[in-house]
């Protein structure tokens, strides 16, 4: 039952075709990210325009279905959005994979809000959370200009 | 040997998880307990304890007997020439620290070389790269080859005259190469050049014979010998246990101290600084009497049954790959699955019941040769059966289904 709701259709199609994954010419901030326990490693590309909108994001990595597909589901989410928005959608994101039962920003669709649920299957899992944060802690490096890798050994 | 019956003796086994029975195969990582080992600490600190080796009443002098006896048996167990050559640690990761600690201290200097393999467990590596620091030695590797195997010629290669010690694995925890490390002995020995073998997968599956071995150095993780954590035992030839300087100081390690100086205590005891995990010692006693009263050839040739089997139906199923074919395989069974990341595979499989663990298992030099960030790890004990592979074979058909679903 609880093995469905991690495994779910949508992560095993984001975690065996990531979207978005790769590297692009004129990004102008990135940031890694690892799991030492795992091993799992993403590498963040961004271009933030000069208004503060992130016009592309890619990310290169490898890992379990479930850091993938956070990686994937992440960057469709993340393109075309206002540094405030991508901030906000953070924060609503990984409270929900804390402990609040659903997402609470306004700024996303339903669908879109479906698909980031799609990823809450983890909570029942308390080994796993990490793989389905990493991609999300290192766009946080990446965005604020953070030295040095994301580790999830280092991140509470 | 009837592992039905054995099995009734590790009381984990009464306990389900999620709702199946366990198939315990992760005891590369840690072994099960059997109800004498746990009874043993229970009635320890219930009915006799005492701190060892330090007051003179009745309770303390017990304590001290009980605990000096584990020390007999391990010496038994392992046919070391002397009890005074067992040193208890706080596990295997601590004796491989003592003597690279101790040994580079008293002979190690600047361009001095250390040959390890690309075998080993962080444990036996990490422990020497202070030295790189601290004395400006040199760390070699020797090679392993393409079926997870080491040579005595790798070895042989990656001596130089400037190498001081040899630190290599009995039995590799990834790809279950059991070495032949007396042959390896022979040779390092015949250039002068003693060795500490990693013995954390050997103790608990192989005959040891330190006297036949002659290796210098031997260390074991009693956690995986169905004994407790927080023990680990040292085996040194005496000689080097007088030779080389303390490791800790603390209590129990001395023999006079004056403002002035301080002098060391005899054997065992100048390796053993403070109270020691008493209670550990001496329930580690009853793993020795429950290894020695199945046979350790007899587990032996159980294990190697099981891991010849699970062997042939792991691969017989097309999409597995299993990871090492040395010569001569232990107890460990590494595969990946293409497509699907080893730790998807252990959750699924955990849902079943089936403990494996996933990752490079503290062995990343060798996962980075193997061009492999992780693999999954079916290990086994003596508590394993046919069908527990058999589980373990059907539930890895179940994650391929769930994958390509
Ligand atoms: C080959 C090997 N060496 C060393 C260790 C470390 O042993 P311990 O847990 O007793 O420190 C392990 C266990 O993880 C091991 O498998």
């Amino acid at each position: 039952m609880d093995l469905k709701d991690l495994y779910q259709q949508l992560i095993l199609d984001h975690g065996k075709n990531p979207r978005n994954l790769g590297k692009f010419e004129n990004f102008n901030k990135d940031a890694k990210g690892h799991n030492p326990l795992c091993g799992d490693k993403v590498h963040v590309y961004l271009k933030l325009d000069e208004n503060k909108k992130i016009s592309d994001i890619k990310f290169e990595g490898e890992g379990c279905a479930i850091s993938m597909a956070s990686a994937s589901i992440m960057t469709e989410l993340m393109k075309n959005k206002e540094e405030p928005e991508v901030k906000e959608l953070i924060d609503d994101f990984l409270k929900m994979i804390k402990d609040s039962p659903e997402l609470s920003s306004k700024i996303i669709s339903e669908d879109e809000k479906t698909k980031l649920m799609s990823l809450s299957g983890v909570k029942k899992y308390p080994m796993r959370v990490k793989c389905a944060t990493l991609p999300w802690h290192t766009l946080v490096s990446a965005m604020t200009d953070k030295p040095g890798e994301v580790n999830t050994e280092k991140e509470d | 040997m009837n592992i039905k019956d054995i099995k009734k003796e590790f009381p984990i086994f009464d306990n389900k998880v999620h709702n199946n029975d366990l198939v315990y195969l992760d005891s590369a990582n840690s072994s099960q307990k059997p109800k004498v080992v746990v009874d043993r600490i229970y009635d320890f600190y219930t009915k006799e304890f005492s701190n060892v080796g330090r007051s003179v009443h009745y309770l303390a002098v017990a304590a001290t007997n009980l605990y000096e006896n584990t020390r007999v048996l391990v010496q038994k167990y392992i046919n070391a020439k002397d009890p005074n050559e067992i040193v208890f640690t706080k596990g295997a990761t601590e004796a491989i620290n003592l003597v690279a600690n101790t040994f580079g201290q008293k002979y190690l200097k600047e361009g001095d070389e250390i040959l390890i393999t690309e075998l080993e467990h962080h444990s036996n590596y990490v422990p020497w790269h202070y030295l790189r620091k601290s004395k400006g030695v040199k760390i070699n590797f020797a090679d392993v080859d393409e079926n997870g195997d080491i040579s005595i010629e790798s070895i042989e290669k990656k001596i130089t005259p400037k190498t001081k010690i040899l630190a290599i694995t009995h039995l590799s925890n990834v790809t279950g190469a059991i070495l032949p490390i007396k042959e390896i002995i022979q040779l390092a020995h015949s250039k002068n050049i003693p060795v500490l073998v990693d013995g954390c997968q050997g103790a608990p599956h192989l005959k040891l014979d330190m006297q036949d071995l002659n290796c210098d150095f031997y260390a074991i993780s009693c956690h995986k010998m169905y004994g407790p954590t927080g023990l680990g035992v040292l085996y040194a030839k005496k000689k080097w246990l007088e030779e080389l300087p303390p490791y800790q100081g603390g209590g129990g390690m001395i023999g006079e101290v004056k403002k002035e100086g301080i002098t060391f205590g005899d054997l065992p005891n100048k390796y053993e600084a403070g109270t020691m995990a008493t209670a550990q010692v001496i329930a580690f006693g009853e793993s020795i009497n429950f290894i020695n009263k199945l046979g350790i050839d007899k587990i032996e040739e159980h294990e190697r049954e099981l891991t010849k089997y699970g062997e042939e139906i792991l691969r017989k199923n097309n999409s597995v790959k299993l990871i090492g074919s040395p010569k001569n395989k232990g107890s460990v069974l590494s595969f990946t699955l293409d497509g699907i990341h080893p730790h998807d595979i252990a959750t699924i499989l955990d849902e079943d019941g089936v403990a494996i663990r996933a990752g490079h298992h503290c062995c990343q030099i060798l996962h980075e040769k193997l061009g492999l960030a992780a693999t999954a790890r079916a290990s086994l004990g003596v508590y394993n059966t046919k069908d527990d592979l058999d589980q373990l074979n059907s539930s890895i058909n179940k994650c391929i289904k769930i994958f390509n679903s």
